[in-house]
């Protein structure tokens, strides 16, 4: 267990933490001001990622792809809110988990249908590819960098947008009291539009971002939207500022529990029993973490006021 | 039974009991003796899961873990050599009773989608523990050699004799559960669902309903795994999936929450669509995903309701 180890997977799990984040900021938004629990923002990221497997090819750019790749999440999003979402927003949650777990099903076999079954990848962009040396004896893919960066700046746009701006203290005030706003005269309908709007971005941006170093394959958003959830109910749900902290926590915890709990057991047990224990209790952390947490505040680490 | 009770709703459960019992008589093959079981034993599991999310209110996301508990209490069993049943039953149904009783108690400090989560949360810690026990097969799963025993009989061993174990599995619990549902505990339980201040206005202790319903379906769903072992003669850490305990909340929600048959008829319809779809196309979540949706939006209330059968419970 070396200090350049540590190092490399603490970064490992910084950027797992931001692509988290990118989703979980989007699912918190949403359930936050509209009361809605979409399962199906999970299949927003995979479809970002797919948009840009066939944009980046037809342009032959990332950037350009990126950007096509982007609107086309959007309009995706947009389009299932039209024809599914804005018919659940005032039903019970139950309703919202099994319709959107149908909206799952669908799309992870329509992808299969379009694009096949197997992986795909795309490449990282000339400027971003290669490693830089950070410390003697680590080297560090820049585009791992580049990802950790683009998180760290859409968490610092998010925080302008909504302690700083207009719409952000509408999104705010509608996170905790939407009859209010409403009666005040600010338009819900359009606010919403907004916010699911957006959330669907950044979740398609973390696919987009995520596809060069994961394979694209269908499904691939569904156990990221299980962390993702942990993520906000560690965080609290509505608090941009909990699901930040939640998506590093879970992130860095997942990520170095995966690396060094065998290490770690093993200076207590046997190896064989540490091998055995090792890989489960890793994947079981965060979900002792989480478990742990909603004992001692079971609202999450910063609830939203009001709710 | 009188034609009033037909009327309000009660041909459901008549017409679905009916159906599994005449299932080995009618379709000579074991396939689908095979499959109906199947189906009976995961209605077993859906209606205790009905008892805490129809009745209770309270939406667990680890219901599978209980199914889990009970097919390796039967599974861990059998590589000791023990078959007996008047074993393995009753330490399954002790050992998910108190994982009920200890989980329970933690996460019903928790309200609404926490409560989900917490409850994946457990769900998921005992996946991890069952892909950890190496000695039992880890990630892989354990074969059964052979079928529980009850009394040193080996009765089950038969595959009519266990389709009609299930079948009497499943039939008592629906007829526990209606006792339940309609006694003072019962109704105690749905007005916590309702309004749980009055309830305590009442000085009654929410918690305390809450929590003893949380057991009662924890081992039922538990005796729902024993027969799964039995049934599959395998038992494995993929019973326990939090993929599987949303399916269970899908059959509960689609059946119709609160009606107990309506359990029963929503893991019927899942399963067999599912069989059928898959047989017709490769692709049949395309057609699957689209009819959840349209269920949600146009059958409120899950089909029990829509066929005009919800006042059972």
């Amino acid at each position: 267990m070396t200090l350049a180890l540590l190092a490399v997977q603490t970064l490992n799990g910084l950027q797992l933490g931001v692509l988290l984040f990118l989703i979980a900021a989007g699912l918190t938004l949403v359930f936050g001001v509209m009361d809605f629990i979409n399962l199906a923002h999970g299949v927003q990221y995979m479809l970002g990622a797919y948009f840009a497997v066939t944009f980046v090819g037809l342009t032959g750019s990332f950037f350009a792809g990126l950007a096509l790749a982007l609107l086309a999440a959007l309009l995706a999003g947009l389009l299932l809110e039209f024809l599914v979402f804005r018919h659940l927003y005032r039903r019970d949650h139950l309703d919202q988990v099994l319709a959107t777990f149908g909206v799952i099903l669908f799309l992870n076999e329509l992808v299969k249908v379009v694009w096949g079954a197997a992986p795909l990848h795309y490449p990282i962009p000339e400027m971003l590819s290669g490693s830089i040396v950070l410390m003697d004896g680590l080297l560090y893919p820049v585009y791992r960098l580049a990802i950790i960066g683009a998180g760290l700046g859409v968490a610092l746009l998010l925080y302008v947008l909504v302690q700083k701006t207009r719409t952000g203290m509408r999104i705010r005030a509608g996170a905790t009291h939407p009859e209010v706003i409403g009666a005040l005269g600010v338009n819900i309908r359009r606010l919403f539009m907004l916010v699911f709007g957006f959330g669907t971005m950044l979740a398609g941006f973390a696919g987009i971002m995520a596809g060069p170093i994961l394979s694209v394959e269908p499904g691939m958003g569904d156990q990221l939207l299980i962390l993702a959830f942990v993520v906000i109910v560690i965080g609290g749900i509505g608090s941009i500022r909990g699901a930040f902290l939640g998506a590093l926590i879970v992130g860095l915890i997942d990520t170095l529990g995966r690396s060094f709990a065998t290490d770690i057991l093993r200076l207590f047990l046997t190896p064989s029993a540490a091998n055995d224990i090792g890989p489960a209790l890793a994947s079981m952390l965060i979900y002792v973490l989480m478990a742990g947490i909603l004992f001692f505040r079971p609202a999450g680490l910063f609830p939203a006021p009001g709710r | 039974m009188t034609v009033g009770v037909l009327a309000r709703g009660g041909w459901l459960p008549l017409v679905l009991f009916l159906g599994f019992a005449l299932v080995p008589w009618l379709a000579g093959d074991g396939f689908m003796v095979s499959l109906v079981g199947r189906v009976m034993i995961f209605a077993l599991v859906a209606l205790s899961l009905d008892l805490i999310l129809g009745v209770g209110g309270l939406a667990s996301l680890g219901h599978a873990a209980f199914i889990g508990i009970g097919a390796y209490a039967v599974g861990i069993g059998t590589a000791h050599d023990v078959y007996e049943g008047l074993v393995t039953i009753p330490l399954g149904l002790l050992a998910a009773g108190l994982f009920a009783l200890v989980t329970g108690a933690i996460s019903l400090r928790t309200r609404g989608v926490y409560f989900i989560m917490i409850t994946l949360a457990f769900g998921q810690m005992a996946f991890f523990t069952a892909t950890s026990l190496s000695v039992y097969g880890g990630d892989d799963g354990l074969t059964l050699w052979g079928r529980t025993e009850l009394a040193g009989q080996r009765w089950l061993e038969d595959d009519i004799t266990l389709y009609y174990t299930i079948l009497g599995c499943l039939l008592g619990s629906f007829l526990l559960l209606r006792a339940v549902v309609r006694s003072r505990f019962g109704r105690v339980l749905q007005a916590t669902r309702q309004n749980p201040a009055r309830v305590a206005a009442l000085g009654l202790e929410p918690f305390r309903y809450r929590l003893t319903a949380y057991v009662i379906a924890g081992m039922l769903a538990s005796l729902g795994g024993m027969l799964l072992a039995n049934h599959t003669e395998f038992v494995s850490p993929a019973y326990m999936t939090w993929q599987r305990s949303g399916e269970l909340i899908v059959m509960v929600v689609l059946g119709g929450m609160g009606t107990l048959s309506g359990a029963i008829l929503g893991a019927v319809s899942f399963m067999l669509l599912e069989e059928y779809l898959a047989e017709i196309t490769q692709h049949w979540r395309l057609i699957f995903g689209p009819l959840l949706i349209l269920v949600v939006l146009y059958a409120r209330g899950g089909l029990a309701r829509f066929l005009g059968a919800g006042g059972d419970a």
